[in-house]
Formats: C-alpha cells, structure tokens, sequence
C-alpha cells in the first residue's frame, strides 16, 4: 500500500466529511437552539441537489449564480419547514417534534416522487468543473476541490457569524436559555427561524455537492446524508459548531478508509466498522469529542 | 406613598395544571425597594414571572407607569422581549446567566435592545466600576465565575437595559453573608440613583432590612403587607420568616 494511495483516501474522506460536515452543522444547531433532533434536515439536502439540477442543466445559469441561488432558496425551505410543522409544537415534548420532523422527512420525500418520480436523475457538473487535476500522484476532479474549498468556506463564515454578530450571541443565548433571552429582549422566533435559515443553507449547498460527487439523485437522497450527518453530529458533540464539523470530517474518513485499507471481502461492512468506531468514540466521550453535558427536555 | 410605578391587581395566574397565584394585588412606587417574603412554592417566582411577560395572567391587569407623568398601560398581555423596552428588567430565579457566553457578552446582551452605541459603552463602563470583578473577567466565559460573581454579573447585566423597574429573584440564594450585605449595599445604591426595585427574597432578614415595604406571600395569595420595620415587629412575620428571633 503506497503512500501515495493512502493519501489519495484521505482526501477522498476529506471530500466526504465536507458534505457531512455541512449538514451536520445545520442538524446541531437545530438540537442546539430548540431540542430537536430534526430528521427532515436531510431531505434539504435533496431539495438543494434538485434545485441545482434544475437551475444548472434546464435552465442553464452559470455556477455561481446557481449556487447562491440554492443557498438562499434552501435557506427559505428551512424558514418554512419551521415555521409549518415546529413552531406549532414549541414547547411541547421532544418526542413531539421528533416525530413531527419524521413526517415532514416523510412529506418532502413523498412530495419528490410525486413531481419527480422516483427515477434516479443524472446529475453531470459544466466540464471545467469536472477536469481532473493531478498532484503529486493524488488525482482528484476540479469540483472535488470545490466543495472542500467552499465547504471551509461557509463554515468559516458560520463560526464567524456565531461567535461575532449580535445575530449570532443572541442564538447562543436562545440555545442556552430561552425564557431568559426573552428577558433580554431577544425575539426567540425570529432567532430560531434565522438558525434554521442557516442550517438549511449549508445542506442546500450539500445537496449541491452530492449531486456533483456522485452524478445521480433521487427524491429519496437525503435519507443518508441526513442520518449520516445526525450520526456525525452526536460524535462530535451535539449543539457544537465546531463538534459537528469534526464529527463530520471524522465519520468521511473513517468511511472512506475502511473501505480503501481493509481488504476488499471486509468493504461490504464498511458501515459496521464505522459504527463500531463510533460506539467506541462515545463510550470514551459520552457526550461526543467536543460537546458538553447537556440537560435533556425543554 | 409616591405615585404608582406598578399596580398588580387581581391576578389569577396557571403554571401549567397548578392554580400558584390566586388573586394577588401589591403596589410598588416609583423610587421603593419593596420585597416579596414568603416560603418556598408560595408564589414569589411566579409573581415576578407574571410582570416580566414570562407567565400570562388568567385575569387581572397588570398596570405600568415608566415614568411618573407618563400614562398607566396595562402590560399583563405584552410578550416578555418586549416588557424589556418599556423599563422593566428581570434578574432571574437561579441568575440565568449565559454562561457559554463571555462575562462582556452577557454584559451586553443586556443592552440587546439597545442602539445607542456611545451610551451603552458608557453604561458598561459604569457597571464595571460597580463590580470590578467584571473587568478583570470580561473575557472568561461566565460559567467560571463563582456564585457571587455571577450574582454581580447578573444584577450588572440587568442594568445594561437601563431599567426604572428592577425586579431581583433571590438575589442571595447561595452566597455568603458578606456577599450578601455587599450586595445590597450595591442595590441600595442602585435605588438611590433612581431605580426602582422589588425584590423577592428567601432572607427575609435582610429583605425587611433594606426594602421600604414588603409583601407576605402564602400559598398564592398575599397574606400581610406593610412597611418594613412593621412587618419586622409583627409577631407571626417573626415566627414565620424571621427565625422566631
């Protein structure tokens, strides 16, 4: 196994764990903020990828324009989502919203095969997006890149937004305490309605990613993504920005590297070797790599 | 009396299933410390919940005057973040600090409403001459500070609002008896610089020490009421919540 090879899985993984970075973020500060393990966040991803189907080969609009697009319509998604099916049940039981979340989930998915059909759709990136680049023996495509690069990008403009802006202290003081940021005068609607703006933005653009990663989508996509990136979210310590993102780039590395360094009768149980190493990690950290204990309930 | 900041009247008031408040009325005026006695579970969180928005009123008004000429408004139907704007500011049973956030942010969260910049600079300079400790700390998250400290950042924080109502649950709950007459020396001060403020409070003692008039609470109604050195003497006040001294 040459050194050359390894390091060519490990920006395979790298190039995964962006995705599943990008959604996890969004998966964490939704639990941050309100509780709520919210299992419709990954049929966003699909919303994202479809938009970006229909934006980039129908109507033909150049790159940028689509992604900048995808992330303002995902962000309207998530205020919908939100406002439609959570604020509802605000103050009700986890498990509430919980299952509210499984039959929004349920709903989008369903919605996509009514006016998509369930027939998987090729999904193909402008060529200069797809050229392959060389360096020193790690191959990897042009939009490849792309996603690592905007990936780091977005997350360093969320962190920034977070922890710098009166918008971002107020949702970390909404996370922390509801009834007393309403002391404060802090609108705790508007604050949750802009966390899942953002969150659903990055999976948008994750969904943007998918499609260009793997050439193929269906109204079912977000099924993975959406689990993986929980999953993602938990290890690193849910309710953590930074958590989610490590959690994400852990679990696109462990993936990636299961299957390219164990021998090839094992890849088939790749996602047991995975999870195994994620109980282990939570056994050693029960709440995740960098998350602190956090009381349950409302 | 001065004239009417706050009149409470009548409020009947649900905590879920639970009937805690069961027609209350208390006066404070502008310029009082007046204090809210009573045992655990006999209302008191529940009454500065009520006026601060936090708890809805099932009947009852609630009427504020933020100033001594302004008009009476009833604000017992006003969403809490926006009771905040009309000068009434709530320090939390248990402090109800943010303590992921830096002690300067949870400063000037306080001041969230806020937009005048230059003022609010000022202001935090000010409360940083109250509390030094707060400066020196102004870059630690809050939830290293000791219990005394997150009172004083607490009590700081709710000023940044620039309140003319101050309204303080428990502001002694676990802090020692030096931190606690500081404490109130601090208020005391506060109240003279014109702020008014009720307080609820488990230390009776001290409570009837430093406010003008009090409130006795017993299970959601209002049992006794007076000015301070009244209520000190009363006898079953003395036997309830004085220690029988």
């Amino acid at each position: 196994m040459s050194g050359e090879y390894i390091a060519q899985q490990i920006v395979n993984g790298l190039i995964l764990g962006s995705m599943y970075a990008l959604v996890a973020i969004g998966f964490s500060m939704i639990y941050g903020i309100i509780r709520l393990i919210n299992f419709a966040h990954g049929d966003v991803v699909m919303i994202g990828a479809f938009l970006t189907l229909g934006l980039l080969q129908v109507a033909g609009a150049p790159f940028l324009i689509v992604a900048l697009v995808v992330l303002i319509a995902s962000a309207i998604v998530g205020i919908l989502i939100e406002k439609g099916a959570f604020r509802p049940m605000r103050g009700a039981p986890q498990v509430t919203g919980f299952i509210a979340s499984l039959a929004v989930s349920i709903m989008l998915q369903n919605l996509g095969i009514l006016v998509l059909t369930a027939q998987p759709r090729n999904f193909t990136f402008p060529d200069y997006l797809q050229k392959v680049i060389n360096m020193g023996g790690v191959s990897f495509r042009a939009v490849d890149l792309v996603i690592m690069l905007s990936a780091l990008t977005l997350m360093c403009a969320l962190i920034l937004l977070v922890n710098k802006t009166k918008l971002g202290m107020a949702m970390r003081a909404t996370a922390e305490n509801i009834d007393v940021a309403r002391l404060m005068g802090i609108n705790i609607n508007r604050t949750i309605m802009a966390t899942f703006a953002m969150g659903s933005a990055l999976a948008g653009i994750a969904g943007l990613m998918w499609g260009g990663k793997f050439g193929q989508i269906d109204p079912l996509l977000g099924f993975v993504p959406g689990l993986k990136s929980f999953v993602a979210a938990v290890i690193g310590g849910v309710g953590s920005i930074p958590g989610a993102i490590l959690g994400g780039y852990v679990l696109g590395l462990s993936e990636v590297l299961f299957v390219g360094l164990l021998p090839p009768i094992y890849s088939a149980f790749r996602d047991a070797f995975v999870f195994s190493t994620l109980i282990l990690i939570l056994l050693i950290m029960p709440n995740g790599i960098l998350g602190k204990p956090m009381e349950e309930g409302t | 009396m001065e004239s009417n900041m706050l009149k409470v009247d009548d409020i009947h008031v649900y905590r879920g299933e639970t009937y805690v408040l069961q027609g209350v009325s208390l006066n404070v005026g502008q310029g009082e410390i007046v204090a809210l006695i009573g045992a655990n579970g006999a209302g008191k969180s529940s009454m500065l919940r009520t006026i601060s928005g936090l708890l809805r009123p099932k009947s009852g008004g609630i009427l504020y005057r933020h100033h001594q000429h302004a008009e009476e408004i009833d604000i017992s139907r006003i969403p809490a973040e926006q009771i905040v704007a009309l000068g009434i500011s709530h320090c939390p049973e248990g402090r109800g600090i943010f303590s992921q956030l830096s002690v300067k942010e949870n400063l000037l969260i306080g001041a969230y409403l806020r937009k005048d910049k230059n003022e609010i600079r000022q202001n935090y300079q000010r409360i940083c001459k109250i509390f030094p400790i707060l400066d020196e700390r102004a870059n630690q998250t809050a939830g290293s500070l000791s219990g005394g400290e997150q009172e004083m950042l607490a009590v700081g924080r709710a000023l940044m609002s620039r309140p003319k109502l101050l309204i303080l649950d428990e502001p002694s709950l676990g802090l020692g008896p030096i931190i606690v007459e500081n404490l109130f020396k601090v208020l005391q001060n506060i109240n003279a610089q014109g702020v008014t403020i009720l307080l609820v409070e488990q230390n009776a003692v001290m409570a009837l020490d430093y406010a003008n008039r009090a409130y006795v609470l017993e299970n959601g109604r209002v049992t006794l009421s007076g000015p301070s050195n009244e209520l000190a003497r009363d006898q079953k006040v003395r036997d309830a919540y004085l220690g029988g001294v």
